[in-house]
């Protein structure tokens, strides 16, 4: 029973998107994928998403380890706020950006339309992947092995290079690949502040949506499939760098 | 690592920064600008039949989804945890599948399933409209929201085991009083949980939903596509304000209800 009701919600709509993507033939997907516009658009996509992902790997790691290894009055109320954008809808992230960015922003600063526009609105929505994966991880993390290296002479950053950052690192991968997977397929809080410009900011979301409304379903279909593969690959991927940094540690023990 | 207090205060306030200007100074804004007019403005905003009837239909939703979540979460979850059968660890991958794919491809998929031309495109001619109709807004819903039901169930059994359950089942009760007296209240706050989570994303969901409802107010537009709505087509911006605010507040109430959840979780634990 649980097979086939798996079956019926989510193996079977994506069996026919893909049966679809295929159904003038492998050159007809083909055709659809090299587009110019296609290929523009999944340019702006991967590129924006991989800025996102990389403004993530950093910053969400600062953040954890702030939340981590530093006290400050006030913060377990930052702690709870980092899961915001995760109970938030997409919409509501895409409103509340373009209420400070939009033609209405109080600081003068207008990013609706363009590509920094996008990557704001990414950043916000894949907030907690990062900090969530390595918040725990540090708080495991054995201080000892810090505090010898600290007596033998290491200075901060080298310790941070050669004993917490291996630690962590699978983790941020980790953190970083589910980030980068949501960027890739994010609708909702691009859609008013990205401006829909083809060759521009238009992500592949908004352009398997335009397809579908002028009727070009195999062109939707295929640019999709492409899409799942993309975050399909760069998950596989991060999993297995992470696997692989993980069991080099424990052979390094 | 014994970070120095001027390394320390920077990193403190990178991170503080960072997430100041990227949650704090645009959710101030936002909420400025929904009650600059007055809580009257507001109230009234969100009060209009428009609203009133997006609000029902984004309910009504959630309300035929989450008992769905529930009892097929469960199963799903029992049969990954105590059922033996081949293809087990290729289930695991498919109830994340949906974490993985973008709204916008739920979309598209559903209509090449469910749509005039699609695969099952016959259930429109019998008279039952799935895409541009509520059924389809709900399989949608049901498609984003999957996985909550099945991945908080899931480390609860594995973790109570089936001791207990055998017990019960030794002293003659059957499948059922066993699933009632012992299962069902040693995965309750897990269940709870997941349940918060698909609330959340059902009430909130707008990429998976928008492709396949018609979009009308007042019949098929749920909370998040009025938001779009008022801003793209009425160049209602503050409606558009104060409709996001008024999800933005259930958001709160879900967060302050998810601490509440885990500090249960981890008293009882």
């Amino acid at each position: 029973m649980a097979t086939l009701w798996l079956s019926l919600i989510v193996l079977l709509p994506l069996a026919a998107l893909a049966a679809h993507s295929l159904s003038d033939g492998f050159g007809g997907f083909w055709n659809a994928v090299t587009a110019p516009a296609a290929l523009a658009t999944l340019r702006v996509t991967v590129g924006v998403s991989i800025v996102v992902a990389a403004i993530n790997a950093v910053m969400g790691t600062i953040v954890a380890w702030v939340l981590v290894r530093d006290e400050f009055p006030g913060k377990k109320v930052v702690n709870a706020l980092i899961d915001l954008p995760f109970a938030l809808p997409t919409i509501v992230a895409s409103i509340v950006l373009l209420s400070l960015y939009g033609p209405q922003s109080p600081i003068g600063l207008q990013l609706n339309a363009t590509q920094p526009g996008l990557v704001i609105a990414l950043a916000f929505v894949t907030l907690p992947f990062v900090v969530r994966a390595v918040q725990p991880v540090l708080i495991e993390v054995d201080r000892e092995v810090e505090e010898a290296a600290a007596s033998l002479g290491a200075n901060n950053f080298t310790i941070f290079r050669t004993v917490v950052l291996p630690v962590l690192a699978p983790a941020i991968l980790g953190g970083t690949g589910l980030a980068f997977a949501r960027a890739i397929g994010e609708y909702g809080s691009i859609v008013l502040i990205g401006g829909n410009i083809p060759y521009q900011t238009q992500v592949a979301s908004q352009y398997i949506q335009q397809q579908i409304e002028i009727d070009r379903p195999v062109n939707a279909a295929a640019v999709s499939v492409v899409l799942l593969l993309i975050a399909f690959v760069a998950l596989f991927v991060l999993r297995w760098v992470a696997s692989r940094g993980l069991r080099r540690q424990e052979n390094d023990r | 690592m014994n970070v120095s207090l001027p390394v320390k205060i920077s990193l403190r306030t990178i991170a503080l920064g960072y997430l100041f200007v990227l949650l704090l100074v645009p959710i101030g804004v936002i909420l400025y600008r929904t009650f600059e007019n007055g809580i009257g403005a507001f109230a009234e905003s969100i009060s209009t039949p428009a609203a009133i009837s997006a609000l029902n239909l984004s309910l009504l939703i959630v309300a035929i989804v989450v008992p769905v979540n529930v009892v097929f979460g469960i199963v799903v979850a029992l049969a990954l945890v105590r059922g033996r059968f081949p293809g087990r660890r290729l289930l695991q991958a498919v109830v994340d599948l949906p974490f993985a794919v973008s709204p916008i491809v739920v979309g598209v998929a559903l209509i090449m399933l469910w749509g005039a031309n699609g695969w099952f495109g016959a259930v429109e001619s019998l008279g039952f409209k799935v895409i541009f109709g509520l059924p389809g807004m709900v399989i949608a819903t049901i498609f984003v929201t999957l996985p909550f039901v099945v991945r908080e169930v899931e480390p609860v059994l594995y973790e109570i085991g089936e001791e207990q359950e055998q017990a019960a089942a030794t002293l003659g009760a059957d499948t059922w009083q066993t699933f009632w007296r012992i299962t069902l209240p040693a995965i309750r706050w897990g269940l709870t949980y997941g349940v918060v989570l698909t609330v959340a994303r059902a009430l909130g969901e707008f990429g998976a939903v928008i492709m396949v409802s018609s979009g009308f107010p007042g019949v098929s537009q749920t909370l998040t596509l009025l938001v779009h709505a008022r801003y793209i087509d009425d160049h209602n911006t503050f409606g558009a304000y104060s409709a996001a605010t008024l999800l933005m507040a259930i958001a709160v109430i879900v967060l302050l209800l998810m601490t509440l959840l885990d500090r249960k979780r981890s008293t009882e634990e």
